[in-house]
């Protein structure tokens, strides 16, 4: 546990609140009960939020500077992703990412990139903070662009020699982007 | 094995015991009580009414018949010395969680609780479920840190020696991965143990700092609706929060039933978000970010989204509609005889409290209120107990549950009928147990 740098006022100021430490089950709200804390935050400079943040947003917000083609994208996967997501994006032991058969109302619909995925900008924030499984974070930002526009380019939405960037990613209309209704978002 | 009362018989016998020893016999009664419904309900105060007699009444005496008043070697020497960390007995090394994993992604699968070997509410922090991305990461918490950015006026990190000196506050609930019990979506009904079919879901006492203190202190601006938080594992995982949530009754979780949260559920920090679906309280959080619009992250749009036969999927499906099961008896376990039997099982609601348990021993022709362990809590595991005298007959167990919003957990055929088999996530229809002539039981629809 950390020293404070006053441990008198540290102390009278958590007496102050030590009703706050007494939540019972029995109140459905935290908020309401007087939200206020000792303030020990630190306070984060512009520089640091930038190379902790990694959000991509359906907008385009957060893609970063780069670009790649399918051609590049193809040998990435080749050499990274097809042990487990198969030739071509599908047939893997992971989920299938291309080359849909079955229709999402068919009784074996196929979910894939190109039929299911509502965003193009999900593929660049997914596979740059997740992929591949056992070395994430290693592909340079160029290559994260090329492997989107192969996998694109693989379900029909992109064409071959697109060369994919920032502008271009966050401008792609996805087939199923009205394909969701949302539930338990507050009005 | 043996049973000093009827409350605590929770090590049901499997049927292989069952088969070593011919001892374990039905409880007795003297009188042959009413039913309360059909197949042989009895009124759930039955157990509380009658107690430690009944229990006496039962097992135990043919025991102690039988026993020899020698002493076990137990007590004829000293018994082991003080452990800095107790541990199970060896005797129970069989109450573990089985793994599912990915063969090529090791780190990326689930692992369940055993709810078919547990009791009571609380779920053991070493036998809480797992679902992680990418692997345990293996976390120093000197070197953690939490950062709250985006649409806030003061960015701040808070580390954890921070962190901690923070007011505090406790409750105990449930977190169900979204994903529990989804093989019901099949056409034909899996033959498990409850654990594997149903036990991706836990009940914990989880301890921590109240969202909407820290969020108050970076200073939310007015068009803030969203939080997206961050793990700090392989996989970065990352979801979408409403605002609501986060200053409702979301909490920073550092301590699970009274202990730092174990590595597999999310040590040093976690997002707790009572009721929601499992892949929104984000383990090993490390960033939460106010945003004006959801991420629309893999987590939230390919995956953890329900398809329906109309081809539209379900999206933001974060509260875990209300669940019950019978724990005991329930595939595994078998019935050793007709008499007097006591089913327990289950059930929770992401809505708040659970109101009422029924449980039917006819196949849903007649229902009976079952018995509820107090204290009933919000978001949490409700132990739900009564006594049934089995006639012998092949019959059929199921439970249904009713929450405070007045919800009934739905019958399979309509929640299929209203959802097709293609959700994946958020199966919580009303689980059947059938019993055969023999006493042993498998799932049924």
């Amino acid at each position: 546990m950390n020293q404070s740098n006053n441990p008198v006022i540290r102390f009278s100021r958590l007496r102050s609140l030590w009703f706050l430490a007494i939540v019972y089950v029995s109140i459905p709200s935290l908020a309401c009960a007087g939200s206020e804390g000792p303030k020990l935050g630190k306070p984060a400079t512009n520089q640091e939020i930038s190379a902790w943040n990694m959000t991509v947003f359906p907008d385009g917000r957060g893609l970063p500077s780069g670009h790649g083609k399918a051609s590049e994208g193809k040998q990435v996967y080749e050499r990274l992703c097809v042990s487990c997501h198969g030739v071509n994006g599908l047939g893997g032991s992971s989920e299938e990412l291309a080359g849909a058969k079955h229709s999402l109302t068919d009784p074996n619909p196929d979910k894939t990139i190109g039929s299911y995925w509502p965003y193009a900008t999900t593929l660049f924030d997914f596979v740059r903070r997740s992929m591949p499984p056992d070395s994430p974070g290693s592909l340079s930002n160029d290559q994260v662009y090329a492997v989107c526009a192969y996998l694109l380019h693989l379900n029909g939405i992109t064409p071959e020699s697109a060369d994919i960037n920032a502008s271009g990613l966050s401008q792609i209309r996805m087939p199923n982007k009205e394909g969701f209704v949302r539930i338990d978002e507050p009005e | 094995m043996f049973y000093a009362n009827v409350n605590e018989m929770v090590g049901w016998p499997t049927e292989r015991e069952v088969n070593m020893n011919q001892n374990l016999l039905p409880l007795e009664f003297n009188e042959s009580p009413e039913p309360v419904a059909g197949g042989g309900l009895l009124d759930r105060r039955l157990f509380l009414r009658h107690g430690i007699a009944l229990g006496g009444l039962a097992v135990m005496g043919q025991d102690i018949m039988a026993a020899d008043f020698d002493r076990p070697t137990w007590m004829l020497k000293p018994g082991l010395p003080f452990s800095n960390y107790g541990q199970p007995s060896p005797h129970e090394k069989e109450v573990i969680r089985w793994v599912s994993s990915n063969p090529a992604v090791p780190g990326n699968g689930i692992s369940w609780t055993p709810l078919h070997l547990l009791a009571g509410t609380v779920t053991p922090s070493g036998l809480h479920f797992e679902r992680h991305h990418n692997g345990v990461p293996q976390i120093d918490p000197a070197q953690h840190r939490l950062l709250i950015h985006g649409m806030v006026n003061n960015p701040i990190f808070l580390s954890m020696d921070k962190l901690v000196l923070y007011p505090m506050a406790s409750r105990f609930c449930f977190i169900e991965c979204g994903g529990n019990s989804n093989t019901g979506w099949h056409n034909e009904p899996t033959q498990s143990s409850v654990g594997n079919l149903h036990g991706l879901v836990s009940c914990s006492e989880w301890t921590g700092v109240p969202l909407s203190i820290v969020l108050e202190e970076a200073g939310l601006q007015p068009n803030a609706r969203w939080l997206i938080a961050e793990g700090a594992d392989a996989a970065a995982m990352n979801v979408s929060i409403p605002i609501e949530k986060a200053l409702d009754d979301a909490i920073l979780a550092i301590y699970q039933n009274g202990e730092h949260i174990r590595p597999e559920n999310g040590y040093p920090l976690r997002l707790l978000l009572p009721g929601w679906e499992g892949v929104t309280q984000v383990k090993w959080l490390r960033r939460l970010e106010a945003a004006d619009q959801p991420a629309m992250t893999h987590n939230e749009t390919a995956k953890y989204t329900e398809l329906q036969p109309n081809g539209k999927a379900r999206q933001f499906t974060f509260i875990m509609e209300t669940k019950s099961v019978i724990t005991h008896p329930s595939p595994g376990h078998a019935l050793h005889g007709p008499g007097l039997y006591q089913i327990s099982g289950l059930a929770w609601s992401g809505r708040g409290k659970i109101k009422k348990v029924e449980v039917s021993a006819d196949g849903g022709k007649s229902w009976a209120e079952a018995e509820l362990q107090e204290p009933v809590l919000s978001k949490s595991f409700t132990r739900f107990r009564i006594p049934w005298h089995w006639d012998g007959r092949k019959t059929v167990l199921i439970s249904r549950s009713v929450d405070e919003s007045g919800y009934m957990q739905p019958e399979r055929e309509k929640l299929v009928l209203e959802r097709g088999k293609n959700s994946y996530f958020h199966y919580n229809a009303q689980v059947s147990w059938s019993v055969d002539t023999e006493g042993r039981l498998s799932h049924v629809y």
